[in-house]
C-alpha cells in the first residue's frame, strides 16, 4: 500500500467544504493542545510518534474505516514515518505535506465581492493562523491591506491579475504575524502605509497613515478611505473600500472584538477601543460588509470559506458590540484575556524592522494561533 | 554535567533524534547520563515529552548557538 502527501491546499478545502477527515496529530500533546488544523468535521487523535516508535498497533483499533485519515506533525519528518508504519498494517493513511509548518503558511484566496467599474476585492484567509489579508483591484493597479508575511504569494497573486501594487497598508502594528507589507512595497516600489502613533519604533521609511486618507486606484478611481478606530493598538485605522466594505483590521471581528493588551497598555486603550466601537463605527451605514483582519474560530467561516458580515448583523450579534455597562466593558477586554501570541515581542519589533531574524526563526515565532480577540 | 554517553544528533531532523536517542538508552543502564547534541528545534520540546512518558529525567539543556544539548538521565 502506498503513502500519499496530501497539501496544505487540500486540507484548506476540506475545512472549507466541511468535508469528513480523520486527523492523527503525532506532534507531543501540549503541542497539539495550543494549536491544531480546526475544522467542522475533523474528528482528531492525538498520540505522540515517539510513543509509536514500537508499533501503531494501538491506535489502529481506534482509527475509522469511513473517512479519510491523515497524520500531521510539526515539519513533515515524523509523519511519514507513521503513515508508512500504518501501511504496513494495512492501513491507507496520508500526510500533511509540509506539515504544520506548510499548514500555517498556507493562503487561501476568496473573492470576496465586485467593486465599481470591474474592481475585485479578494480575501486571503490563513486558516492555519485566522489571519485574513486582502487585495482590492481595479483596472490594473492594487492595494493589499494587512499582508502576510509570504509576500509572494501576493505578489505573484497581482501579476496573476495583471495588476501593479500601488499601495501597502497595515491596519495596525501587528503582535501576532510578522507582516509581508514592507517586503511587498520594497518589491514593487509601492508606498508602505503604517499609522504613525503605531510606528514610533520604527526603523525604516514609511508612509502615514492618517485618519481620512484617500487613496484611489485605477483610472476610475476607486477609492480606500482610512478611519482612525484606536483600541487593539493606539493607532489602529479602519478602511472603508469603495463606499460597501469596512476593513476593520483587529478592532471588530466577526464574533469577537480586539484586545487591548498586546503593547501593553491595555488600561489605557479600553476607553478608545470603546469609542472605536461604541461611538465611530455606530456613525457608519450598517450596509457595510466588515472584513476583519483575523477570525478565531471556523463557525465564522461562510459557506463559500470567506469571513464577512453586515455592519448592522454584528450591532446586533457580537457580544463584544452588545455591553452597555461601560464598566462591564472594561472588565471583560482588561481581565481573564487569552495567553499572549507566540513571541509577540519579537514579532512586533520585527515589525518594526529592529530586528531581522532569518526566515527559519520567522517560521518559529509564527507557531501557534493568533490570539488577537477577546470574546 | 558528567555524561556516561553522548550523542550527536547535530543535523537530524525530526523523527530523528529520538529515534537514536531512544536507541542508545537501550544500551545503558538505569541512573546513566545520556548527552544530546541536536540542532532540530522541534527536540527541545519532544525529547522532553518523550523523556517524561518514558520514565526518564531531563536533567539539564543548553542552548550554545545553533546546538541544543539536553543531558537525559535513565529512568
Amino acid at each position: 500500500m502506498t503513502v500519499t502527501a496530501m497539501t496544505a491546499s487540500e486540507v484548506a478545502k476540506k475545512v472549507v467544504n466541511n468535508q469528513p477527515l480523520f486527523i492523527l496529530d503525532v506532534r507531543n500533546g501540549d503541542a497539539f493542545s495550543d494549536w491544531k488544523i480546526e475544522g467542522g468535521n475533523i474528528q482528531y487523535l492525538n498520540t505522540p510518534y515517539f510513543d509509536l516508535l514500537d508499533g501503531v498497533e494501538e491506535v489502529v483499533s481506534e482509527l475509522p474505516t469511513d473517512r479519510d485519515i491523515l497524520v500531521v506533525c510539526a515539519k513533515e519528518g515524523s509523519s511519514v514515518m507513521v503513515a508508512e508504519m500504518l501501511s504496513e498494517e494495512g492501513v491507507q493513511a496520508a500526510y500533511l505535506q509540509g506539515g504544520m509548518k506548510a499548514w500555517s503558511e498556507h493562503l487561501e484566496p476568496v473573492k470576496v465581492g465586485e467593486l465599481s467599474n470591474g474592481g475585485e476585492l479578494y480575501q486571503f484567509v490563513r486558516l492555519g493562523k485566522g489571519c485574513l489579508s486582502y487585495m482590492v483591484i481595479s483596472e490594473g493597479e492594487a492595494a493589499v491591506v494587512d499582508a502576510t508575511r509570504m509576500a509572494n504569494i501576493f505578489l505573484d497573486f497581482a501579476q496573476e491579475k495583471g495588476a501593479t501594487i500601488k499601495h501597502v497598508f497595515d491596519t495596525h502594528l501587528h503582535a501576532d504575524h510578522i507582516s509581508g507589507g514592507r517586503a511587498i512595497a520594497e518589491a514593487t516600489g509601492a508606498m508602505y502605509y503604517l499609522p504613525p502613533k503605531d510606528a514610533e519604533g520604527v526603523v525604516f521609511e514609511y508612509a502615514a497613515l492618517e485618519n481620512g486618507l484617500e487613496v484611489e486606484i485605477g483610472s476610475s478611481k476607486l477609492e480606500i478611505e482610512a478611519l482612525y478606530s484606536p483600541g487593539h493598538t493606539i493607532g489602529s485605522t479602519s478602511f472603508i473600500v469603495d463606499s460597501k466594505y469596512l476593513l476593520t483590521g483587529d478592532i471588530l471581528f466577526i464574533d469577537s472584538i480586539g484586545r487591548p493588551d498586546l503593547a501593553g497598555l491595555a488600561e489605557d486603550w479600553v476607553g478608545d477601543l470603546r469609542e472605536s466601537l461604541y461611538s465611530r463605527y455606530q456613525d457608519l451605514a450598517n450596509e457595510l460588509i466588515v472584513l476583519p483582519a483575523h477570525f478565531m474560530i471556523i463557525d465564522e467561516l461562510n459557506e463559500d470559506g470567506s469571513v464577512a458580515k453586515k455592519l448592522g448583523d454584528l450591532f446586533k450579534e457580537n457580544h463584544g458590540l452588545n455591553i452597555s455597562d461601560e464598566q462591564e466593558f472594561r472588565d471583560m477586554v482588561t481581565k481573564n484575556l487569552p495567553p499572549q501570541p507566540n513571541a509577540y515581542q519579537d514579532i512586533r519589533k520585527t515589525n518594526m524592522g529592529q530586528i531581522t531574524p532569518d526566515e527559519e526563526i520567522q517560521r518559529e515565532m509564527e507557531i501557534g494561533p493568533n490570539r488577537c480577540a477577546v470574546r | 554535567m558528567n555524561a556516561t554517553k553522548v550523542l550527536d544528533a547535530k543535523g537530524l531532523a525530526c523523527p530523528m533524534p529520538i529515534v537514536k536517542t531512544r536507541k542508545e538508552m537501550k544500551t545503558m543502564e538505569s541512573g546513566e547520563v545520556l548527552e544530546i547534541l541536536a540542532t532540530d528545534k522541534g527536540a527541545q520540546a519532544d525529547l522532553a515529552a518523550w523523556a517524561k512518558s518514558g520514565g526518564h529525567e531531563l536533567m539539564d539543556s543548553q542552548t550554545e548557538g545553533d546546538v541544543f544539548k539536553f543531558w537525559i538521565k535513565k529512568g
